[in-house]
Order: C-alpha cells, then sequence, then structure tokens
C-alpha cells in the first residue's frame, strides 16, 4: 500500500513553466553598492536606503539559524542574485495595455487571470514578478473606500508616513537572520492600508512568482487596519521547476489597531524539487502581527510547496481581549521538509489564542510543528488552545511536535491537544471497495483530516487548496 | 452445471493471510437473482471470503478460480471489482474523519458512472437519491453530512453499510454480519433493505449467525462454511436445523477428511 501511495505522491508540478521575459538581473552577489543600486531602481528616498543599509550591517553581524529541524547545505549569499525584473517594466506601464502580455499570459496559466473583466469578481490582485510588481486590480474601486492598496515599493513614495511609522514595527529589522537580509535587499510586495471603521470591499491578495534563475525573491508585505476595520488577505506563491535551490526570504507584518480584524490566508505552493530532494524553493519567512485592544488577527495557511520551509506566523496580544488564530496545513512529500507553526504572545489582558495545524507527511519528508505560547505577568485570564494533528502517509517520513509554553500568570489557561495518525488500510480498502481510485482515495482521506482548517480559507481558496491537495498526492498510489 | 449463466464462480478457491491458509477449497455458485446465506462458526473463514473476493490487500489467493459475470476475478484490481458490481458490507465498518459521507458516496457513485462510461450524476439528482436511501435505512438525514461513519453507534454503522448499497446498486452485494449488533426494528429495516434491492440481476451473499434475519430474507440456499469450505448446503430449512443443533455435527466429517489427507 505504501509503494502505491508513494506513487501517488509522484505528482507533476503544475506551475513548474518558465516564461520567455526578457529580464534585467543583477550579476550575483551582495554588499553595499548592490543595496545602493536596489533602491536606485526603485527611486526611493534617502531614509529608504540608509533603513536598509542599517540592516545590512546588523545582518553581517549575525550567525545562519539552525535550531530548526531542517537540513540543507549552506547558502551562498554571494551566489544570488539580489534583483530581477522584466525589462518591460523598467517605465511602468500605466495601464495593464501596456503590460507585456507575455506576463499576462504567465498569471492566466496560473489561473490568475488580470484582465478585470476575466478576473473573480471580489478579489483584487497585485501580480509580483521576481523583484516587481507587474500590476494591481481593482485599485480604483478600492480607492473610492478609501483603502490602499499598492506595491510597497510605491507606498515608499507615496505615502511615506505610514511606511516610516510601521515598517520594522512588529518585526524589527534585527529580529532573526532572514528578517534582516529582507530589510536590506526586499524588491518588492504589497501594501495595505484600510482606514478607520472601513470594511475592506474586496478581498485583497497578491500573486507571488519566481521566474528568473539564480535569484531570490525578498518580498515585503505590510498591512495596517486601523481602528475598527476590517480585511481579508490572501497570498499565493509558484515558481518553475529548477535544479538549483533558490531562495525565498519574506517578511509579512501586519498591524491590527483596536477593534480591527486581519484574516491572512497564504496558499504556498513554491516549487518543492524533485523526488531526489534536487532544486526547490528554500521558504525562509517571518509573518508576525500586532493586536491592539480587542482587535483580531488570524492567519490560515495550506503549505504543501518548498523543499525547505521555515515559518512561523505569529501573533502579539498586546491589547486585552484581543484574539489570534493559527491555522495550518502542511504537506511534505519527496524530500521536503518543514518546519512550522507559530508564537502567540499574550500581553494583554483576556487575550485569547487559538492554533489548529495538521500536518500531513508522506515520502521520505520530514514535518515538524513548532509552536510557542507565552502568558506574560500581564496577561489575567488569557487563555490558549492548540490542537496538533499529524498524519502518517507510508513508513518513511517523520512528524514531530515542538510545543513550547511559558506561562507566567497563574491565571491564564493552556490546553493542548496532539494526535497521531495514519492513512489507514482499512480506510483504503474501504474507499476502494466502493470504487474510487486509490489516488481519489488518499487525496479524500487527506482532505478530511484538513477539513477544520479548510473551512476558514474564503471560498475561492477552499476549493483551490482542495484542489492543490489533489495534484500533490496525485500518483502517490498506484 | 453451466457456468455460463453463473454470476459468481468460486471453483476449489485456497486462499491464506499471513501465510496461515483460511479458505481451504471452497466452491459456490451463484446464478443471478438468487440469495445464498452463509453461516459458521466464529473464524470459520467468511469475512476473509468476502475480503478475498473483493480483494484486499494481505489477502493471497493460493489456488482456484473466481469468475464474476464470466471475468477473471483475480485479474482485476479492488476499485475494478467494485466497478463490475461487487460489493461488501463491512462487518466492522471503519470511520473517515472529516469526510462527509454524502461526499464520499457521491465520489464512489461517480467512479462507478465512469468506469461505465456515464457521466458524473448532477449533485441535486444524488441529494434526492441518497434522501430516500436514508430514508430507507431509517438514519436522520443528517448523517449525510457527518463524516463517513465518525461517531456512528455499532448499529448506525451496519444502517450506513446498507445505504451504500442502495446507492450503489451493486450486481453482486456480500453482507457480512449486518444483521450483527442491530435492534429487533433495525433488523427488520436491513431484511427489507435486501427485499427491496432482490430482482432478477442481482445476487446476494448474507453471511449471518442468526436464522432470525433469514426468516425476513427467506434465502434460496443456506450454507455452512466451517474450517475454510462449505461443509453442508440446502434450503432455508437448514439454517432452522443449526439454529436447534449448532454447528458441531458438521464439524466432525471435514476433520476426518483431513485426517485421511
Ligand atoms: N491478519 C490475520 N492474521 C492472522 N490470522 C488472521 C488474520 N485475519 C484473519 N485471520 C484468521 O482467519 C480466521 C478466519 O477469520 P474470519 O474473520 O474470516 O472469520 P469469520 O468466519 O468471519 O468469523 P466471525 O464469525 O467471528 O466473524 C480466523 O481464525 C482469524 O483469526
Ligand atoms: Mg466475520
Amino acid at each position: 500500500m505504501t509503494e502505491q501511495i508513494d506513487k501517488a505522491l509522484a505528482r507533476e508540478y503544475e506551475a513548474g513553466f518558465v516564461s520567455d521575459v526578457e529580464s534585467e538581473t543583477f550579476e550575483p552577489g551582495l554588499d553595499e553598492s548592490v543595496i545602493q543600486r536596489i533602491s536606485e531602481m526603485k527611486g526611493e528616498p534617502e531614509w529608504m536606503l540608509e533603513w536598509r543599509l542599517s540592516a545590512f550591517r546588523e545582518w553581517l553581524e549575525m550567525e545562519e539559524p539552525d535550531w530548526a529541524l531542517v537540513d540543507y547545505p549552506k547558502i551562498d549569499f554571494q551566489a544570488i542574485s539580489y534583483y530581477s525584473a522584466p525589462k518591460s517594466m523598467k517605465d511602468k506601464p500605466k495601464s495593464l495595455d501596456e503590460v507585456d502580455p507575455e506576463l499576462l499570459r504567465t498569471y492566466e496559466k496560473l489561473g490568475i487571470p488580470l484582465i478585470e473583466q476575466q478576473m473573480l469578481a471580489g478579489i483584487a490582485v497585485d501580480a509580483v514578478f521576481d523583484s516587481v510588481s507587474v500590476v494591481t486590480t481593482f485599485r480604483d474601486k478600492l480607492e473610492e473606500a478609501g483603502v490602499i492598496f499598492c506595491p510597497i515599493s510605491e507606498a515608499i513614495k507615496k505615502h511615506p508616513e505610514l511606511v516610516k511609522k510601521y515598517l520594522g514595527s512588529v518585526v524589527a529589522k534585527k529580529d532573526n537572520y532572514y528578517s534582516a537580509l529582507n530589510c536590506a535587499v526586499f524588491t518588492d510586495g504589497s501594501f495595505v492600508y484600510i482606514p478607520k471603521g472601513t470594511r475592506c470591499p474586496m478581498e485583497l491578495s497578491t500573486y507571488f512568482r519566481i521566474n528568473e534563475q539564480n535569484t531570490g525573491q525578498f518580498e515585503r508585505t505590510l498591512i495596517i487596519a486601523d481602528e475598527g476595520s476590517h480585511v481579508s488577505y490572501l497570498e499565493g506563491c509558484t515558481a518553475p521547476q529548477r535544479d538549483e535551490n533558490q531562495l525565498h526570504a519574506a517578511v509579512v507584518e501586519l498591524v491590527a489597531m483596536d477593534n480591527a480584524e486581519i484574516k491572512y490566508s497564504t496558499v504556498q505552493n513554491w516549487y518543492p524539487g524533485d523526488e531526489n530532494g534536487k532544486g526547490g524553493i528554500y521558504n525562509f519567512v517571518t509573518k508576525r502581527g500586532i493586536c491592539h485592544t480587542s482587535a483580531k488577527i488570524s492567519w490560515t495557511q495550506v503549505e504543501t510547496g518548498s523543499a525547505v520551509t521555515w515559518k512561523y506566523p505569529s501573533c502579539i496580544l498586546k491589547g486585552d481581549n484581543s484574539v489570534g488564530e493559527f491555522y495550518s496545513v502542511a504537506l511534505t512529500r519527496g524530500r521536503q521538509q518543514a518546519d512550522t507553526g507559530t508564537k502567540m504572545i499574550h500581553i494583554g489582558k483576556n487575550t485569547k489564542s487559538t492554533i489548529i495545524t495538521k500536518g500531513i507527511s508522506a515520502g521520505k519528508s520530514n514535518n515538524s510543528y513548532r509552536g510557542l505560547v507565552r502568558m506574560n505577568p500581564g496577561a489575567d485570564g488569557a487563555r490558549n488552545f492548540t490542537q496538533c494533528d499529524s498524519l502518517l502517509i507510508g513508513d518513511q517520513c517523520g512528524a514531530h511536535t515542538f510545543p513550547y509554553v511559558e506561562s507566567r500568570n497563574p491565571s491564564a489557561i493552556i490546553e493542548h491537544e496532539a494526535t497521531t495518525s495514519k492513512v489507514s488500510d482499512e480506510q483504503m480498502f474501504l474507499c476502494r471497495q466502493r470504487g474510487l481510485d486509490p489516488e481519489k482515495a488518499v487525496s479524500m482521506i487527506v482532505n478530511g483530516f484538513c477539513k477544520e482548517v479548510f473551512k476558514e480559507l474564503p471560498m475561492e481558496f477552499a476549493v483551490e487548496a482542495g484542489k492543490l491537495l489533489e495534484i500533490s498526492l496525485e500518483g502517490s498510489v498506484g | 452445471m453451466s457456468n455460463a449463466k453463473n454470476l459468481l464462480t468460486i471453483k476449489d478457491l485456497h486462499a491464506s493471510v499471513e501465510e496461515k491458509q483460511i479458505i481451504k477449497g471452497l466452491n459456490l455458485d451463484i446464478k443471478p437473482g438468487e440469495v445464498h446465506a452463509i453461516m459458521g462458526p466464529n473464524g470459520a473463514g467468511k469475512s476473509t471470503l468476502g475480503y478475498v473476493l473483493s480483494g484486499r490487500d494481505g489477502y493471497t489467493v493460493d489456488s482456484g478460480a473466481v469468475t464474476l459475470d464470466g471475468k477473471n476475478l483475480f485479474e482485476m484490481e479492488t476499485e475494478e471489482r467494485a466497478r463490475a458490481g461487487l460489493f461488501l458490507a463491512f462487518q466492522y465498518p471503519v470511520e473517515i474523519p472529516g469526510v462527509s459521507n454524502l461526499e464520499f458516496l457521491k465520489a464512489s457513485v461517480d467512479a462507478q458512472r465512469e468506469a461505465r462510461g456515464e457521466d458524473a450524476i448532477t449533485s441535486a439528482d444524488f441529494l434526492k437519491e441518497a434522501k430516500a436511501a436514508c430514508k430507507q435505512v431509517n438514519l436522520p438525514i443528517a448523517f449525510l453530512k457527518r463524516g463517513v461513519n465518525e461517531g456512528f453507534s455499532g448499529g448506525e454503522k451496519k444502517r450506513n453499510e446498507l445505504m451504500q448499497m442502495l446507492l450503489l446498486k451493486p450486481k453482486l452485494c456480500i453482507l457480512d454480519e449486518t444483521d450483527s449488533g442491530l435492534d429487533i426494528d433495525a433488523l427488520q429495516v436491513v431484511a427489507e433493505g435486501v427485499n427491496s434491492q432482490r430482482s432478477a440481476d442481482r445476487s446476494f451473499i448474507v453471511v449471518t449467525h442468526y436464522q432470525r434475519l433469514l426468516d425476513y430474507i427467506k434465502p434460496d440456499f443456506v450454507h455452512v462454511l466451517s474450517d475454510g469450505k462449505i461443509v453442508k448446503s440446502g434450503d432455508a430449512s437448514l439454517a432452522h436445523e443449526l439454529e436447534a443443533q449448532g454447528y458441531a455435527w458438521l464439524q466432525k466429517e471435514p476433520a476426518e477428511d483431513e485426517l485421511e489427507g
């Protein structure tokens, strides 16, 4: 049976194509002059360059972390190119008509048509291709509501007061090795501002695509939900199939002011490498949000791609009565390695957090949950509930759970549940006896296992995520 | 006996699990429309027979031949046998958490339709059929939304098996103790479920320990399976004899056979 499942898992990576786009790409290498050039390409103000350079100097003093349960060769940061952009983007296209059709085709192939008439109504998209944002749709409609949704490179120029105030306010420059690197070299990403009391009229989403070889993608996202506002944001990612590993080191900062709510959903499908672990994206991401009084941040992630994932979307529950949630599905197969989880830092009174994770391991992969729940001395009446479920497919994979709990407040309540199960022979037999082929059986069982998390995703994404798992598991049985 | 007309033909079947021989020379012919009851002591190999016929992994056929509709059963994958119309109602149904009964059943029905070259059934049509099936086995409609067997009581699981049979409309239904663990009413539900499905082109193998069920179902044949083979066959009256006398009187004979062999 194991053999069948492994075969079913040997899927095709559908997003693995390369787009034929002429790009301007920096020579590999990293020093202060490279950062100066990035800043220049972006036409940034002086303060931004200074900010980058100070981060770079911090980074030089830092050590690459090795505490995660992942194993990969040392990254040569001088062998990476830190900037690549389609040449056609040089003179910023003013409208969709001016955007290189090859770029539009790329997104269409990925299922994200950027022509507004063809788009899913109700979702605005920022399409980031390598180091630049290609286009952001529905901007006019959003502006009417006072919502700012634009590439961060543009926000730096147009909304410097907001960027200056909040960039690096949740994730400090020297928070960790990769975040420091990101601060120094980030190229694009999305910026969102929702004004007071506004409910964002549509879902916002950013679609990240790595295309160029040997480039790193360093995206930076900043979302500010002002008092009493509400926004749902989605993020998707893919990359071509290449034999070399590529680095993706993103930083995402969320600020939820009093009574605001941010729902952040990710479907991560970076190229995972082949069966033997050749190629694939190193996905080293720092995502963190801060909740002020009675605010709520909800992270939902479906992680099926990347060769190595190192990612802990977290919530700082600073304000009283604030709420943090983390829902995660992480699927690893082949030689993939994922070390992912969350941190819930309870500072305010009566803060609440919920953590629900579903780890699915197949093939020779390794899947770890690592989570920290900290109750600070002032967090009277705080509560956390954590549930970590692991599903094993076959017997050569690994699932690990590392829950860290630090409680400095006796009135705080922390609950933790963990289960490990297998796709059983009996379940497979039942499905096949009813006429289902083994692939369908596995994907159905896995989808059932993930149901609790999928129901947290916005509708369009839930369907997408279910399909993604299906593709991911295709050929895992036979 | 002409095989051509048989729906199922089992010839001198030997099968084992974990290198242990369980089925030891079993013969059985089933014609379309017939209902065969199989009785026999615990551990005789009744469930094993169902698993071997439906192609469960780990159950090895050592020798013998089985045809379904004239086709060699052992050349078909588990799911192909199901699509060819073989259905097994499990003695111990397994749970699939998070997968709704409805979703599971629709996928199963669609897989079988696809194999027959038919289009998938529309959700609306399927829902109608599923609700009717639910009603027929006396399960609340809410069970369609619940995970497959997830947290179902023993009796509910058995009714759920029957519901699946109603929706899949198989040619050969193997019911493995579908009447065990049922209350009196449910027993009738199962019996009625089977009787309602009896037709000239559908056959049943009903494994049971209780003659009571057979009073309702009225099988065409009753077989006693003991130590891996059929040691006695008869009509419905055999079930009454067994109820009165147990199996001991039947088991002597095969034991002597074995000594000679
Ligand atoms: N995986 C296995 N490994 C070893 N022995 C097995 C295995 N599965 C079944 N058996 C044995 O095969 C024999 C037949 O089992 P089976 O379940 O077919 O009996 P049964 O006739 O259905 O009994 P019951 O009336 O109790 O349901 C039993 O002795 C059982 O212990
Ligand atoms: Mg049995």
